[in-house]
């Protein structure tokens, strides 16, 4: 049983990382329709940004919520790269994004090396929940994606700036006519999209050490969870997010732990069958 | 108010409009009437900066604001967020004069735009740009898809609005009997060009309109 408790709070806590990342993947693709394939590399780098910052002496708090907004910064440059000031067709875009996300490989590796990172996470003795041990990283992990997602709905919906983003979402043409910037919505979304991808890492490589190749496994289980929701909906992407987790952690657990990322692949293929029959369905 | 000289647009090799000139003076309501695809929408998206003219001049005293065809709201919004944000620009937040000048929207803040009807549709579109203040409101086909008595609601509200605050309307209609009543001047666009302007008062009984706007057996 205490094992049982056991996969599935680490499963909720890798369901939070899917599910910021899968967040960052709505936050950009409901404003610019692009599939921002580079959003594990906000992760990656946001990770190594940590490290080199604390390793360096910068207290922890400071070092992580730099790391996180320097990642919105990468996050902006891929905007500004992927999205060329609006006159990038979005297929385009798409193509520009993964491109981006091998240079980032590329780059960090050049910088970094190859060898894993990793930094202690929040410190304590393990807490004991129903059983089951956890380090408080882990707790530290959903308490703050709680509070972050639950922040960003809030700021989607009752500031300007947010309303802003959602009304692109809704209808780039009246947005427009409103006088709302779409470029400038576009690179605002990549930089959430950046932040939201480097604060996954930044919680995560204390837990699981981060490779400078992390990248595209952690951008397939996020895309995964935005699948959820359509790539528009956010609480549709935090429900993937979980399920993704806790079922790969289940699998990791009882059957063996080679398969998690096949899990990610088949739930991914079975979500996305389900929505283009669901699409064929609304349309006949 | 409003001037426009010699204004052409192209989409790539067609030509849309070809050297279109008009005016609008302050407070006056003016009418823009002709066939589907003679350019008049083009024309409104030329003057809200949505298209660039490929020659001519379109000047504007003051802000415009522009009602789309076919309402174009933020459907997946309420109604409260699509009035605040016509408020972009003017950064006003103050929702109340809308409410009381639709009064049928108040108890509909709060539901999703998308699922009102057509008229609240319509309602929501000119509450969302009367939010930015404008002085010059052009409004693309306010009759398209609505019940005629809707549509009458809705030309007294902006005959109301045009008398009490002096606002300059561009009313950019199908229905030329409706932009006849409720407009002082008008110009006919076909085919990207102004054939027919002048007082609607004489317009109504122009026999080219009456032809070819108003079935051609209007009463006098």
């Amino acid at each position: 049983m205490s094992a049982f408790i056991d996969y599935l709070l680490v499963g909720i806590a890798t369901g939070c990382t899917f599910a910021l990342l899968g967040t960052g993947f709505v936050a950009i693709h409901r404003v610019t329709r692009v599939v921002n394939f580079a959003q594990g590399a906000f992760a990656v780098l946001g990770g190594f940004f940590a490290e080199t910052l604390l390793s360096h002496g910068l207290p922890h708090g400071l070092a992580e919520v730099l790391a996180v907004v320097a990642a919105g910064g990468v996050g902006l440059l891929c905007g500004l790269v992927a999205l060329g000031w609006g006159r990038v067709p979005v297929m385009a875009s798409l193509v520009i994004t993964l491109g981006l996300s091998i240079i980032a490989e590329a780059v960090t590796l050049l910088i970094w090396g190859g060898t894993p990172i990793s930094y202690p996470g929040l410190g304590g003795r393990d807490l004991v929940i129903l059983g089951a041990q956890l380090q408080p990283q882990y707790l530290l992990l959903i308490v703050v994606t709680v509070v972050v997602l639950a922040g960003l709905a809030a700021w989607f919906r009752w500031t300007n700036l947010g309303r802003a983003l959602t009304a692109c979402a809704s209808n780039p043409y009246a947005a427009r006519l409103v006088g709302i910037d779409l470029n400038r919505m576009g690179l605002l979304a990549f930089a959430l999209g950046g932040m939201l991808g480097g604060l996954a890492g930044v919680l995560m490589t204390p837990l699981i050490p981060m490779t400078y190749d992390g990248d595209v496994q952690l951008a397939i289980n996020g895309f995964a969870a935005a699948i959820c929701g359509g790539l528009v909906n956010p609480v549709g992407a935090l429900v993937g997010g979980l399920v993704l987790g806790i079922g790969e952690q289940m699998v990791a657990g009882y059957w063996q732990a080679s398969a998690e990322t096949g899990v990610a692949l088949v739930v991914l293929l079975g979500l996305l069958l389900w929505q283009a029959l669901r699409e064929r369905e609304t349309m006949s | 108010m409003l001037t426009v000289r010699g204004l052409v647009v192209r989409y790539r090799d067609a030509t849309a409009l070809d050297g279109v000139s008009l005016r609008a003076d302050r407070g006056e309501k003016v009418a823009l009437i002709g066939p589907n695809g003679a350019g008049k929408t083009t024309l409104v998206n030329t003057l809200s900066g949505i298209l660039r003219p490929a020659a001519g001049e379109v000047r504007i005293e003051g802000r415009l604001a522009h009602v789309p065809e076919g309402r174009q709201v933020f459907g997946t919004l309420s109604v409260e967020d699509n009035l605040l944000l016509g408020g972009w620009r003017s950064h006003r937040r103050d929702v109340a004069p809308i409410y009381a000048l639709f009064p049928a929207l108040g108890p509909l803040r709060r539901r999703r735009a998308g699922t009102l009807s057509g008229g609240e549709q319509q309602m929501v579109a000119i509450g969302r740009a009367l939010m930015a203040d404008p002085e010059l409101l052009a409004i693309d086909e306010l009759s398209l898809g609505l019940a005629p008595l809707v549509v009458q609601e809705l030309a007294d509200h902006l005959a109301r609005l045009s008398a009490e605050r002096g606002m300059t309307l561009l009313l950019i209609e199908q229905n030329a009997r409706l932009a006849l009543d409720l407009c002082d001047r008008a110009y006919v666009l076909e085919t990207g060009r102004i054939t027919i302007e002048g007082p609607c008062r004489e317009l109504r009984h122009d026999p080219a309109v009456r032809h070819a706007y108003l079935g051609g057996a209007v009463r006098a």
